[in-house]
């Protein structure tokens, strides 16, 4: 099989410098103390500025965290985290708001600029006082909250979005600001105990975006949180919030980066998605963390709660997630289809080569009547990857006609990669459908040569047929996003070839 | 080791093996003596599987632990009614004891693994893990079991093994089959288990199943006993190179039925068929748990197992295929669906693919959903009364699996099964 022996070379001597985004910024940052115990929970809360419920809901969690273990059954390996032995609070200094781009720190800019953001957007997402609140150049404006390490730099657009009496804004903010409601929904969707992590998160998580979507109102742009791990030994613990008001519409992005290091960084994040009746919440990632070098060396453990509440009738939510980086991921996003006739849907895309593993999947657990799921799963491994597809579908005994559909489909490149699939299917009503169906393959022979007899490289060949294999998950995606995904996958598939 | 008083889940069984252990066959061989030690070791320190134990997570052993069980006192040339023989050989089990007087294995390498305990030691669990919870709990306490080779070359027709638990106390049997094909030979074993109504015991059978190079193995379970009764039977299987092993696995009866089958395909262009059925109705729990190792390159798997539930009742099915490194070119296929007609039945499935080698084929398949209103529909329509009509969707349900078992005894006995179950539950349904 020469293909094979092909990949193994190209495995070899590809991937560094693969990862475009593995850069670090050196900028002036504050740190909490190493190590976590109940005095730097009380002091990240205090650094907030926080109110005394919060800070108690804090300690809660943490008492819980220390009775707890960490989940040892995903398909996945990797040495004992030492808790002690990281910053859990990494910050940007703060300096007085710079008058214009050239006041503000340059390797600030100079990180934005490395990852793409537009001059106009930069300046917003530096603080420049007075930066502009429409788009430069016309086209569909994006708005931007970025998080650096552990706090929320800045959102772009928000007088824009206010006019329309959306919040959007960091969470620490909108504890300061509304917390009214903060206080009804955080912790509603992923209890302080839900789990190991999510437990970790609740108790020193930094920041975070918070949306709030009133009443019958369509969000009239995309919102998007940018996640960035720089400082070295910090865990990045963000929790993001999103409640979508009766008849409320919203599409939400996130993308993730992190410097290239040869530790393992932690990243827990939790994400809560409320969506009452005939609201309609679209959530899409593109997680890129750094992956780790080709000998499995360093990467960002992504271990991540996210999960959604479809307590309205009609109500609506769909995750779709293109992920690609992380050493380890695990994170099964997931819905609680409560609402009558409340939707769920979970497209993923999820990529390993090289060393990374990944157990990711979904949830749906239907409870109201007519609650329909759809579930669209790709998992590509290639080098050494292993890659696991976990779900649970649950259809409880209200959940009259409840309806889920499921695929899941893995593809294999190499032979020293794994793919494997574990679903749950728990059907406990009369009138309920499933399906569940899943294949294993490898690209076809015949399709490669039908593609190089084209004229294809083989790369270009496995390129395009690997995006076939993933169009019904990228089309889902917001238009930007899916551009950028499809290069994601050539790049990460780079050098892996068969 | 019997110093020491147990305790935990398992409890009852490991008194039970203290008082026994000097009457049980094998006791003065120092082989058997130390598997059965072995086996009070692990079930003193793990005890029996709850449901915190992935592999058990939808089987809950709780009823089964509280129950109270006895020793088989039945006499051993008791008179008993036995079913209709199925095959002109056929061995019977009566409370788990080999009853020569009503079997008739002329012409067959076979016989009571009791009598034979000394040269057969070496082969105890082998094949089937010992580290497997009722594999532990059989090899504590098994008392007999058939011992069947089909030599080389050799065709040995239809056999049938009879399993009757007498139900005159709740007993517990633990028998342990070995069953042995070399290279080239055939066997159709018909294995029927029945008790009578009411009866509470538990039946603990373990296979362990060696399919030589190019042999065949057609093996037709048909498990009707009491719906009070415990089942849980174990299947450990090796298949060498073109050989196969076609099974089918019917559960029809018992309180909560398991029937969990290990099988190893460890020869290139070996196959495995591991179809099933169960029919479950009030009360009643089964499980059909299977994991299928290919360890070869160039095999092949086929599975369907389809489950009918009515009134408040439960279904498994838990079917694992892993794909080695080595086992290119596999091609592994697996459906498993489920009707369900009643509100109160509960199906879970987990099928699941664990897969290492790149050049494969493999699917699987689950469906669960109510009986079809359009087919129930066009069928009225056509004047065919409701119940009839409802009869003959979940006979076509069941026939696509009872269709692919080749030998036309085993079929009928399937399809009378059947039959006889949806004649008493149909209704209810």
């Amino acid at each position: 099989m020469p293909a094979v022996e092909e990949t193994l070379d190209t495995v070899r001597d590809a991937t560094q410098g693969a990862y475009k985004w593995g850069f670090e910024t050196d900028i002036e940052m504050e740190f909490a103390p190493k190590g976590l115990n109940e005095d730097i929970v009380r002091f990240i809360s205090a650094k907030k500025n926080e109110p005394s419920w919060l800070l108690d809901w804090r300690l809660r969690a943490f008492e819980a965290w220390k009775g707890m273990e960490e989940p040892r059954w995903p398909a996945v390996t990797y040495p004992p985290i030492d808790y002690q032995d990281a910053y859990y609070y990494a910050a940007p200094k703060q300096k007085a708001a710079p008058k214009s781009l050239d006041e503000v720190d340059p390797e600030l800019l100079k990180t934005y600029a490395k990852l793409g953001i537009p001059l106009k957007e930069q300046a917003i997402l530096a603080g420049v006082e007075g930066a502009g609140e429409s788009p430069a150049d016309g086209r569909l404006p994006v708005a931007i909250d970025a998080v650096f390490d552990s706090v929320s730099v800045a959102t772009t657009y928000k007088g824009r979005l206010e006019k329309e009496g959306i919040i959007f804004c960091s969470i620490s903010e909108a504890v300061q600001n509304h917390p009214e409601l903060v206080r009804k929904y955080l912790g509603t969707v992923v209890p302080h105990t839900d789990n190991f992590f999510a437990a970790l998160n609740s108790a020193v998580f930094t920041d975070g975006s918070f949306v709030y979507i009133p009443k019958g109102v369509r969000c009239p742009m995309e919102l998007s949180t940018y996640f960035r791990i720089n400082a070295k030994s910090t865990g990045q613990f963000e929790r993001t919030l999103i409640i979508a008001d009766e008849g409320a519409t919203v599409s939400y992005l996130e993308g993730c980066t992190a410097p290239q290091r040869d530790e393992n960084q932690l990243h827990a994040a939790v994400v809560e998605l409320v969506a009452l009746d005939d609201a309609s919440i679209k959530y899409s990632t593109v997680q890129n963390w750094y992956p780790g070098d080709e000998n499995g060396k360093g990467g960002i453990y992504n271990f991540v709660t996210k999960r959604a509440a479809c307590r309205g009738k009609r109500s609506k939510v769909s995750w779709t997630q293109v992920e690609t980086g992380s050493a380890i991921t695990w994170k099964y996003p997931s819905c609680i289809l409560q609402g009558e006739e409340s939707v769920g849907e979970f497209y993923s895309v999820a990529i390993t080569n090289n060393h990374q593993q990944a157990d990711t999947g979904t949830k749906m657990i239907h409870l109201g009547k007519g609650t329909r799921s759809t579930i669209v799963s790709k998992g590509i491994s290639a080098g050494r990857g292993q890659n696991t597809y976990r779900g649970l579908v649950r259809i409880s005994p209200k959940a009259k006609d409840a309806r889920n559909f499921t695929q899941c489909d893995s593809l294999l490149i190499g032979d020293l990669c794994g793919a494997h699939t574990v679903p749950y299917i728990e059907n406990r009503c009369l009138t309920a459908k499933v399906e569940h169906e899943a294949t294993t393959s490898r690209i076809a022979e015949d399709q490669l040569f039908y593609c190089r007899q084209r004229g294809l490289s083989q790369e270009d060949a496995v390129g395009l047929i690997v995006n076939g294999f993933c169009r019904e998950v990228l089309k889902e995606l917001p238009m930007e996003f899916a551009v950028e995904a499809q290069k994601l996958l050539q790049i990460s598939l780079e050098g892996s070839v068969g | 080791m019997n110093s020491v008083s147990p305790a935990g889940n398992a409890a009852a069984f490991l008194h039970r093996y203290a008082g026994l252990a000097e009457r049980l066959p094998g006791a003065s061989v120092p082989a058997v003596r130390t598997l059965r030690d072995a086996a009070a070791e692990t079930l003193m320190a793990a005890g029996l599987p709850s449901r915190r134990v992935e592999a058990w997570r939808y089987t809950d052993l709780s009823p089964m632990l509280r129950a109270e069980f006895r020793e088989a006192l039945t006499p051993v040339d008791g008179d008993v009614e036995l079913p209709t023989a199925r095959a002109e050989r056929r061995a019977v089990f009566v409370d788990g004891r080999f009853r020569a007087d009503l079997s008739s294995l002329d012409g067959l390498v076979a016989g009571s693994l009791a009598e034979v305990i000394e040269t057969v030691a070496p082969r105890l669990n082998t094949v089937a893990s010992a580290s497997q919870p009722m594999v532990t709990l059989n090899t504590l306490l098994f008392e007999d079991g058939l011992v069947l080779e089909v030599p080389e070359g050799t065709d040995a027709g239809r056999v049938e093994l009879l399993s009757l638990v007498s139900g005159e106390t709740a007993a517990t049997v633990h028998p342990r089959h070995l069953i042995r094909l070399a290279r080239g030979a055939r066997l159709v074993l018909l294995e029927t288990a029945v008790s009578p109504t009411g009866s509470a015991h538990l039946h603990n059978p373990v296979f362990e199943i060696e399919v030589a190079e190019d042999a065949v193995l057609t093996h037709v379970r048909v498990q009707r006993e009491a719906e009070s009764a415990y089942h849980l039977a174990h299947l450990g299987v090796r298949v060498a190179e073109g050989g196969t092993y076609d099974g089918f696995v019917l559960n029809a009866g018992g309180k909560i039925s398991r029937s969990e089958t290990h099988l190893a395909l460890l020869g290139p262009k070996a196959a495995a068929h591991l179809n099933g059925a169960q029919l479950v109705a009030e009360g009643q729990l089964a499980d059909t748990t299977t994991a299928l190792d290919h360890a070869a390159p160039n095999c092949a798997s086929r599975q369907t197992v389809k489950t009918v539930l009515s009134g408040r009742s439960r279904g498994v099915f838990q079917g694992k295929i892993l794909v080695r490194r080595e086992a290119q070119k596999t091609d592994g296929y697996q459906m498993n669906q489920a009707l369900l007609l009643s509100e109160e039945a509960e199906i879970d499935s987990k099928p699941q693919l664990e897969i290492y080698a790149d050049d494969v084929k493999c699917s699987h398949g689950a469906t669960a959903g109510a009986l079809d209103e359009d087919s129930l529909f066009y069928l009225r329509s056509r004047g065919i009364p409701a119940d009839a009509a409802r009869a003959m969707l979940v006979r076509a349900f069941l026939q696509e699996a009872v269709e692919i078992v080749a030998d036309e005894t085993a079929r009928e006995a399937l399809d009378e099964a059947v039959a006889g179950w949806w004649a008493q539950h149909g209704e209810a349904a």
